[in-house]
């Protein structure tokens, strides 16, 4: 089951001095904050595929009395949320409840920012897995850059729903690990809708699916195609983003070319010369460079897929020599073995707590690799899920690795580890300036847990987006949010009516 | 950990011999009408459990005092393939089916294929699996691409990492059922229930060697399931383990459910049957169309209507400690905690004809026992000691060398 995956992995917005990365000239500011256009070389195209999400109505609500970890590594005793207009307006103790505000007295309870899971398929390979809905990998080709996850994402996978029991606020839908260079990935909202527009985070930077390692050489290789080796597969990127660049190159020519036309033209206006000068003509579009370029100048966030130490540290020399940052590596099994390095390139590892072994490039699979890749300063453990089952329990997961960490003595704290589904997810989409923690000004995307949410026996009691209650336990909806399971679920269950 | 690892290897040194052991002070869960007994003592004499009590002495037992922690029975480690696939995706390490590439009109069925015979008991899966306080596994045949529902025949073996590991009277049949199985029947399921009666036809009457579905070996070893022997089905759907029950009973068949995802709709049929079910109770997606009904408290709702089950991770082997976080959502989701720990430890022996000398922590029971650095059903808990017949098992794994040789690399690295 997991061949057909790839992982996505996080980014920092930090803008930490990039260590051996040349941006090109022509890169532009990475990204410290949200909201950046969609890449594309042409200039000035409005993004296509835009956001339509809306955050639901919502009401002032004051959370009250609650243990509450805040995702910036406080912890909070007998604490308060409030949310104001679908924001977090004030986080700290005997806050006081605005006029006409409800209050949810919350003793007992915990309180964390929403969960985020940075590598999901949901909507792209969902339930049910029939043939028809395998809309993952475009595994025609060893590189389709040009190939979006959005584009197949169906929002009646029954998975959005119970991942948002689970406490999921905010997820990253990525192709899978079938190709070298498998597409671009989308973060969406975990609200029901109609349209994937609609659940599309606004603002949020999309990803770039790339994947080392046995699958991509596995599919083309027993084709007889290339890549049949790990040679083929380093190859395949430098040759894709060696074409990426010399797009890049053609489009900057063509830059200059109409920079020095429209001023001719400008000079010209008046004395009627230059009128006969035709503008220069642009290039053809290549929608798989477009892509490229748009990793390159830090529009896009890289994600890979990679399981192994030396594969990881090689992905790392192709971004130095191509001049892209990696966000975060996903799977990374072997995360362990170099935590330093990733900490040193500032690039996230998103992990399971305990899958190994399936494959040979997941044999040396530890269950302390999380709290491991946590260790050194300034590094980014994220925990992932690439399940439908493994996304209504990140906060499980994330318990098995502290604990796991503790063993060893390395004295992780809750307040420490929800930074591993919420903050540092965050920051490898791009998005912790708006979301993953409870801080004020921040997006009202928070769970009511029932206790310690990384217990076995947690559940999260109430789920909102946006300061909008859209689960809550005690009054579960009548009804299936998605349309697959309506009606059909019930008959299911009743057979012949009685 | 320092502290807890030196103590668990003095252990070791201490019982290079069995030796009497006696655990005191622990909370412990029988899985015996006695329930759950607080500050109590265990002894283990001969690798089989003494006695119980309180003030229990014994003059050459290494003491250890578990300071009110919880022992368990070993638990159960699911259905798994632990000990014959070392890598799931490389085939050379794969023992866990048979496909004998007949075309597919000439449909073969090889119920004397034992894939038990296949098993590593030196396996790295072997100590991976048991420091996590799972002691036994059901070794479960596979179904090969181009093999057939029929899967073959399994065992229990415990994970002590011996060779002749295979537990007496757990062997079982394996029949996988349902619409995932229609590339395996012919493309219909009615065709399964069509071969399932071919065979039982073969087995009663004479049939020319050419024509026939077995070998006649084959046709032996059928046979002896026509005779009240174990058959794990594998079937989710609510309507198919209905028909499930029917074609058991019929043909004098012991039917266990496996997967069974859609079980708690058929809850009281099971109940009444006497079948048990062994489910993974994180399934509550509609995966397939068999699994529409699939929900978090399966397990519940049939522990309610009084349906004997365990759990087990279907298609995760390496990771089949995972079998313990089942347990605990099935808690979370409404089943008594102490009903789950029976369902990893007492029902799941019961069900594979081991309950007389395994699953319970009561006199005479072989001490597969596990001591627990909490609840043992928490995530956060980790196993701090297994014993398998009486002896202590070594605490590490190819894995934990792994994360001790990386551990002191990465303190260095980290150090300035």
């Amino acid at each position: 089951m997991q061949h057909a995956h790839a992982r996505g992995a996080p980014r920092r917005s930090v803008m930490i001095p990039l260590l051996g990365i040349l941006l090109s000239a022509c890169a532009t500011a990475p990204q410290s904050q949200a909201p950046t256009p969609q890449a594309t070389p042409a200039p000035s195209t409005p993004a296509p595929y835009t956001s339509t999400y809306r955050a639901l109505p919502s009401t002032t609500t004051l959370i009250r009395g609650a243990t509450v970890l805040t995702g910036t590594g406080t912890r909070i005793d007998n604490g308060d949320v409030l949310i104001v207009d679908g924001k977090i307006s004030a986080v700290g103790t005997q806050l006081s409840a605005p006029a006409g505000a409800k209050v949810i007295e919350a003793n007992g309870r915990w309180v964390t920012p929403g969960l985020i899971d940075v590598h999901s398929h949901l909507g792209v390979y969902p339930s049910p897995g029939v043939d028809a809905h395998s809309d993952g990998n475009e595994m025609v080709d060893p590189v389709t850059a040009q190939a979006w996850a959005e584009h197949a994402l169906w929002p009646q996978d029954p998975g959005f729903q119970t991942a948002l029991e689970g406490g999921i606020t905010t997820m990253q839908i990525l192709p899978g690990s079938g190709n070298l260079i498998g597409g671009r990935g989308v973060t969406v909202k975990n609200v029901h809708a109609t349209t994937y527009q609609a659940m599309k985070f606004p603002g949020a930077p999309q990803g770039l699916k790339m994947a080392c390692g046995e699958n991509p050489k596995g599919v083309y290789g027993g084709k007889g195609q290339a890549p049949m080796t790990r040679m083929g597969n380093v190859a395949g990127y430098r040759q894709a983003f060696a074409d990426a660049q010399a797009y890049r190159e053609e489009w900057n020519k063509y830059r200059r070319e109409l920079a020095e036309y429209e001023k001719k033209q400008k000079d010209a206006a008046g004395n009627k010369k230059g009128a006969d000068d035709k503008p220069p003509s642009p290039p053809k579009r290549d929608l798989k460079s477009d892509t490229l370029v748009g990793a390159m100048n830090g529009e896009i966030l890289v994600h890979i897929h990679c399981y192994r130490a030396d594969e990881m540290a090689i992905m790392i020399d192709l971004a130095k020599e191509f001049g892209f940052k990696i966000a975060a590596f996903h799977h990374a099994v072997e995360a362990y073995k170099i935590a330093d390095l990733l900490a040193q390139n500032d690039i996230c590892g998103a992990e399971w707590a305990d899958w190994w072994g399936f494959k040979m490039e997941a044999f040396d699979g530890v269950m302390e690799n999380l709290a491991l890749t946590d260790m050194p300063r300034n590094s980014c453990a994220v925990v992932h899920s690439d399940s439908p089952e493994g996304i209504q329990r990140l906060n499980q997961e994330a318990g098995k690795a502290m604990a796991r960490g503790n063993r060893m003595g390395l004295d992780i704290s809750r307040e420490h580890a929800i930074t591993w589904l919420t903050l540092n997810a965050a920051k490898a989409l791009g998005i912790d300036q708006v979301t993953g923690t409870l801080e004020a000004g921040k997006m009202g995307d928070v769970v009511i847990w029932n206790g310690d949410p990384f217990s076995v026996y947690a559940l999260a009691e109430a789920v909102f987006i946006d300061g909008a209650l859209v689960y809550d336990r005690k009054s579960p909806p009548a009804k299936p949010a998605s349309d697959f399971l309506l009606g059909q679920y019930e008959t299911a269950v009743k057979g012949s009516a009685q | 950990m320092r502290a807890l690892i030196a103590s668990a290897l003095a252990v070791v040194a201490s019982n290079a011999v069995a030796q009497d052991i006696l655990i005191r002070g622990a909370t412990v869960y029988t899985s015996t009408a006695k329930g759950t007994l607080t500050n109590t003592d265990v002894l283990i004499r001969d690798g089989r459990i003494h006695s119980i009590g309180t003030g229990l002495a014994a003059d050459n037992a290494t003491t250890l005092d578990a300071k009110g922690r919880a022992l368990t029975p070993g638990l159960f480690a699911g259905l798994t393939t632990i000990g014959i696939q070392e890598v799931s995706q490389e085939a050379t390490t794969d023992d866990a089916s048979i496909g004998l590439g007949a075309p597919a009109y000439e449909m073969q069925w090889r119920p004397e294929f034992d894939v038990s015979t296949a098993y590593n008991g030196r396996s790295v899966l072997v100590p991976v699996t048991r420091i996590e306080g799972m002691t036994w596994t059901v070794l479960n045949p596979g179904i090969a691409s181009n093999g057939n529902f029929l899967a073959g025949q399994g065992a229990a073996v415990t994970l002590d990492g011996r060779q002749d590991a295979v537990l007496d009277g757990s062997r079982s049949l394996f029949i996988n059922l349902g619409g995932q199985m229609n590339s395996h029947s012919g493309g219909s399921r009615a065709a399964q229930w069509m071969v399932l009666e071919q065979a039982v036809h073969e087995t009663r009457n004479r049939v020319s060697d050419q024509k026939s579905l077995m070998h006649p070996l084959g046709r032996e070893v059928f046979a002896r399931y026509l005779s009240g022997g174990r058959v794990i089905f594998n079937v989710d759907r609510a309507g198919d383990i209905v028909k499930t029950i029917a074609f058991a009973k019929r043909y004098n068949i012991k039917p266990v459910i496996a997967g069974g995802a859609e079980a708690w709709i058929v809850a009281d049929q099971l109940a009444e049957a006497k079948v048990p079910v062994i489910i993974d109770a994180l399934n509550n997606l509609p995966n397939t169309f068999d699994q529409i009904g699939a929900r978090l408290d399966n397990a519940a709702l049939l522990n309610k209507a009084g349906v004997k089950l365990t759990f087990s991770m279907f298609e995760d082997s390496h990771n089949a400690r995972k079998v313990r976080q089942l347990a605990g959502n099935a808690v979370a989701h409404g089943m008594p905690k102490e009903a789950a720990v029976t369902a990893l430890t007492a029902d799941a022996a019961d069900i594979f004809g081991l309950g007389a000398t395994r699953g319970r922590i009561a006199a005479g029971q072989v001490a597969d026992v596990v001591l627990w650095s909490g609840d043992p059903l928490e995530v956060t808990s980790l196993a701090d000691q297994v014993w398998i017949a009486g002896r202590p098992v070594d605490m590490r794994s190819r894995q934990t060398e792994l994360r001790d040789r990386y551990f002191e690399r990465l303190k260095r690295a980290t150090a300035n």
